[in-house]
């Protein structure tokens, strides 16, 4: 078990996603840079999809209950075990009772941390992603004990990643959507020549954009929507979808970010400025 | 059995959009539907596949799509549906609705409203059969068709913060349940007291798109015992199948 301290800002666990239930009006939910998080697991030699913690922002305070191995991904949160800083994209081998913490962000904002065997928490429709009302819970709290297998030994054939972070600049790359050909010339010069700034109005459901463009009188009826999904609301606001979006929406959907274009937003927090650019 | 003309459009690196004619009618989610059925039986599980109202969206479960060749094995796909053989099998429910005030906080406003009896209103909503246009927005979320435009009223001018979960609500062309608590704008006239989504079943969500909803009206002594029927998961609702459309 790892016991959960203090919860930090917003930690779920997640793997990679729910899939098969769309149709029901569930979101497929899962890891929000998958790049990230498929990196750590890769570095422990875990499946792909092994579960791991997603910690947004500010990380939490966790204490080890037997030995096990750690590899911490993404944005760089300063952790460090019992007081001593560690690393990030390295393996590490932690001992009963050791606690983890994290210090001040320094770049992007969401942080994976990844276990040997990964988290064993229980599948609700195949999945162990954190979304309520399919998981009983949100996301994790204080006093949470999440499950895990002992491992005490363990060589791994790769101990550290030498990477650079994938998600800075903030480019955002597209495709068009299915509602593209609504955009007029105006409406296109003002989405490729500036750069948007990331709102307050960000989390693992959807960024909504800063500064609105032109907004359009189309009305559509409600169709399907992806994670990714760029929609612009009839007042010109960009609204980009994430992995809790809704399965439907009745927006017009302008663009679908590329898989890693999802990766690159999914490590930015307000204030933060991306950009897009049109895939050939 | 009527088959529509079908535009398929990309839709990013992982799906492809079908679009039937801009419109709402049962016809055109019969033939969305007979199609989905259809290409279930060619390619198996590998796409997740949406349909809503005159759209269907189809998602890969594997590697990036090449676009033309999804296209044409869509293509000969959509030109043999018709000749498919396969039965859809969609199921009319019956759900139980209590409309006492204490559910129905908005029942009289909407009553007055639209200048008829609290009584006539219930009638009328529990009349008529709704069609499952798509489920969406929250998990188990319906979006129903067939509302009689005598109970057309406009969302509320300010959305609530908190509606609770089960309440019954009208917004404009549309009545439908709320899943589990949310924020909303829809007028609330009842309260459904059988869960809709359960995520502990292996199949959460009993209602399927292309299924009818009626609704009828119970006491509140009814109200309390499906409640508890549900919770300890004994409730049965009522549902009857509906005959397939042959062509």
């Amino acid at each position: 078990m790892v016991k959960i301290l203090k919860a930090g800002f917003y930690s779920t666990l997640q793997d990679l996603g729910r899939l098969g239930f769309r149709d029901k009006g569930v979101p497929i939910s899962g890891v929000m840079d998958e790049v990230s998080a498929t990196r750590a697991n890769l570095l422990l030699e875990n499946e792909a999809g092994a579960t791991l913690m997603e910690m947004t922002m500010t990380g939490p305070t966790l204490q080890f209950e037997s030995h096990t191995y750690i590899c911490i991904s993404g944005a760089d949160m300063l952790p460090s075990i019992n007081g001593k800083a560690i690393t990030n994209y390295r393996v590490i081998k932690v001992a009963k009772n050791d606690v983890l913490t994290f210090g001040k962000l320094q770049n992007g904002f969401r942080s994976y941390l990844a276990v040997k065997g990964g988290f064993g928490t229980e599948k609700v429709l195949g999945s162990q992603s954190q979304y309520f009302p399919v998981t009983l819970a949100q996301c994790l709290k204080e006093g949470d004990e999440i499950p895990y297998k002992e491992t005490s030994n363990f060589a791994p054939a790769i101990t550290e990643l030498k990477t650079e972070a994938h998600f800075e600049p903030g480019l955002l790359k597209v495709n068009k959507g299915p509602e593209y050909e609504l955009l007029d010339d105006g409406q296109l010069a003002s989405i490729f020549s500036k750069s948007f700034t990331i709102s307050k109005q960000n989390n693992r459901m959807a960024y909504q954009l800063g500064e609105t463009i032109k907004g359009h009188d189309h009305s559509m009826l409600t169709s399907g929507t992806l994670p990714g999904t760029v929609q612009l609301t009839p007042s010109g606001r960009i609204i980009i979808l994430m992995k809790d979006g809704q399965t439907t929406g009745g927006y017009p959907r302008i663009f679908q970010l590329s898989k890693e274009s999802i990766c690159i937003l999914a490590q930015k927090k307000s204030r933060d400025i991306v950009s897009f650019e049109l895939l050939k | 059995m009527k088959s529509y003309p079908v535009n398929i459009k990309p839709y990013g690196e992982y799906a492809i959009l079908l679009e039937w004619p801009n419109e709402v009618a049962e016809d055109i989610l019969c033939d969305i539907l007979d199609f989905m059925e259809h290409f279930r039986t060619i390619s198996g599980t590998e796409w997740e596949m949406v349909p809503a109202y005159n759209s269907l969206m189809m998602v890969s479960q594997g590697d990036v799509l090449d676009f033309d060749r999804s296209k044409q094995l869509i293509n000969d796909s959509l030109f043999t549906r018709a000749t498919s053989r396969i039965k859809r099998e969609n199921h009319l429910w019956h759900i139980p609705v209590c409309y006492d005030a204490e559910f129905g906080i908005d029942l009289e406003e909407v009553a007055e409203h639209l200048n008829i009896s609290v009584n006539t209103l219930i009638e009328q909503h529990t009349a008529h059969q709704y069609l499952v246009y798509g489920i969406g927005f929250l998990p188990g979320f319906m979006y129903l068709g067939g509302l009689p435009s005598s109970l057309e009223i406009p969302r509320r001018a300010e959305p609530r913060l908190h509606v609770a979960k089960g309440s019954v609500g009208l917004a404009g062309k549309q009545t439908g349940i709320y899943p589990q608590e949310s924020p909303g704008g829809w007028n609330i006239i009842g309260n459904c007291p059988i869960s809709l989504f359960n995520p502990k079943k292996e199949e959460p969500c009993l209602v399927n798109v292309g299924d009818k909803v009626q609704f009828h009206s119970i006491p509140r002594a009814e109200y309390d015992l499906h409640k508890i029927e549900a919770e300890v998961g004994i409730y049965k609702p009522k549902r009857i199948l509906l005959h397939g459309q042959d062509t």
